[in-house]
């Protein structure tokens, strides 16, 4: 047993010296003389940047990550059921029906409300040019 | 079912050796082999690509560096050395961490998406009993510690502290989580119709009954979704908007330079030969030979010896070709499809890829009951 999931522990440590190795290797035969200047700012296309990249975002990818975990956990359950599928027959065909059924509600739910649609452009916040744009509701 | 680590241990019993350095030292091994294959599967699948990528555009590609004097000219194997060179120069770089990143975790993320990808190798067969440990797990295991990556990336983008960083890291994250999804509901498929989650148990199951793929029209379904997701999973082309060159630059790698930079592309290729592997096991009959197939009642012009092709040494010759087909047809996706958007990547993912995974799921199951 021990054989079986020791390598895990090993081979973390094992892969943080297979980096440190090369990165060592790495600073003894790169040049040292970092000569200044502007080498060491954001990258903006050659721009000053312009103020932090540390930006409230889009709260659409935490609604995405929301319904990952909801559906994550989901296939996590799914797996002992498959594994005991062909022993136990149409008795757990029929448990993990309602089980999907009631996770498959939300899904639509989800669906029916937009959040799985990336584009959302409601016209009552459109404005300006943009206003009398007829754009179909959900992509 | 033995294990490498086993074997190792049984074949070193006659020597008078502390069992527990035994046992480190046989798992240390194995680990170091892995690091080599990785790193030779980065070399070559680069080197790989470019010479595919060249050909299909009617280019040459890298043609100039030899390798020993051995300079293949306008030949498949022209500039063979190519790579070798690419990483050495990748090794002496400078190491540049810029002024306004979170240094602590930028330095921390190749770590993470390294060691992700290094573990997933853990679990997964090279062939018949070659594998470090085989869990009673086997598959969870590996989509569990391939998703681990997706940490390392949001890290890389959110400390670099620039644009271009960030957008790529929140779009790789919302991909690479999506698709997930839809991965593990395919490979459900399998663990539902022979009832194992250890990879040896499922080739078993393929050796006694036939490729999965073959099983029935929804488990070829399952390829299909598998294949694609894995696609957009690795951030390949066409699902690659993480990294779209013309409008994100390098997209979460945009900040980093020399080796870190080097480590996130050997994780990258590392994941590709995972998810082909994994495909190969879990659909294609893993290390069968194929000449299995061709054993119909009716077509009996193949003798039994081709059931010699089987076994542990021929076993890495078939997984490999298996692996290294899908590959290339990765490569060849790379060149036939246009990239897609945002909004059409999630469209796909969570409006066609999982209400179909999930049918299929169903289907398979009712297959199951009524055969």
């Amino acid at each position: 047993m021990y054989l079986n999931y020791s390598p895990i522990i090993i081979y973390t440590i094992l892969a943080i010296i297979m980096v440190v190795v090369p990165l060592f290797i790495q600073s003894l035969i790169s040049p040292k003389h970092n000569k200044g200047g502007s080498k060491l700012t954001s990258y903006e296309c050659g721009e000053v940047p312009e103020g932090s990249a540390w930006v409230k975002f889009n709260v659409r990818f935490y609604v995405i990550a929301l319904i990952f975990i909801i559906f994550d956990v989901e296939v996590v359950f799914m797996f002992p059921w498959a594994v005991v599928f062909q022993e136990l027959g149409l008795l757990a065909f029929v448990e993990m029906l309602i089980f999907l059924l009631i996770l498959l509600v939300g899904f639509a739910y989800v669906w029916v409300k937009g959040d799985l649609g990336w584009v959302k452009m409601k016209m009552k916040y459109a404005h300006g040019r943009y206003s009398k744009l007829s754009i179909k509701e959900e992509v | 079912m033995t294990s490498i680590v086993k074997s190792i241990i049984a074949s070193f019993q006659a020597f008078p050796i502390d069992p527990f350095l035994l046992a480190v030292l046989a798992i240390l091994i194995p680990g170091v082999i892995i690091f080599l294959i990785m790193a030779v599967n980065a070399l070559i699948a680069v080197y790989f690509e470019r010479k595919v990528s060249a050909f299909m555009q009617d280019r040459l590609g890298p043609m100039e560096v030899g390798l020993f004097g051995f300079k293949g000219g306008k030949k498949f194997w022209g500039g063979i050395g190519q790579t070798f060179a690419d990483a050495i120069k990748l090794l002496s770089k400078e190491d540049i961490i810029p002024q306004d990143a979170d240094k602590f975790l930028m330095i921390m993320a190749p770590f993470i998406i390294f060691t992700g990808a290094f573990l997933t190798f853990v679990g997964l067969p090279m062939s018949d009993s070659l594998v470090i440990s085989n869990f009673n797990i086997g598959i969870f295991y590996i989509i569990a510690m391939s998703s681990v990556g997706v940490i390392g990336i949001i890290l890389a983008g959110w400390s670099s502290n620039n644009k271009w960083s960030l957008y790529g890291a929140m779009r790789a994250a919302a991909q690479m989580i999506s698709y997930e999804i839809p991965i593990a509901l395919s490979l459900i498929l399998v663990v539902l119709v022979s009832g194992h989650l250890d990879i040896h148990g499922i080739v078993q199951w393929q050796a006694d009954n036939r490729w999965f793929i073959l099983h029935s029209p929804f488990a070829s379904l399952g390829f299909v979704i598998y294949f694609i997701s894995v696609v957009a999973e690795t951030n390949r082309t066409p699902f690659d908007i993480p990294e779209a060159e013309s409008e994100l630059v390098a997209g979460w790698m945009t900040e980093y330079s020399g080796f870190r930079w080097a480590l996130f592309f050997l994780s990258e290729y590392a994941n590709m030969l995972i998810v082909a592997f994994v495909a190969s096991i879990v659909f294609l009959g893993g290390w069968l030979s194929p000449f299995q197939l061709i054993d119909l009642p009716f077509i009996d012009i193949f003798p039994e010896s081709w059931l010699v092709l089987d076994g542990t040494v021929f076993g890495i010759f078939w997984l490999f070709i298996k692996a290294v087909i899908l590959i290339f047809c990765m490569m060849w996706f790379r060149w036939t499809f246009p990239r897609l958007r945002v909004d059409q990547l999630m469209y796909v993912c969570w409006k066609i890829f999982i209400p179909f995974a999930l049918a299929n799921v169903i289907l398979v199951s009712i297959w199951e009951l009524i055969f």
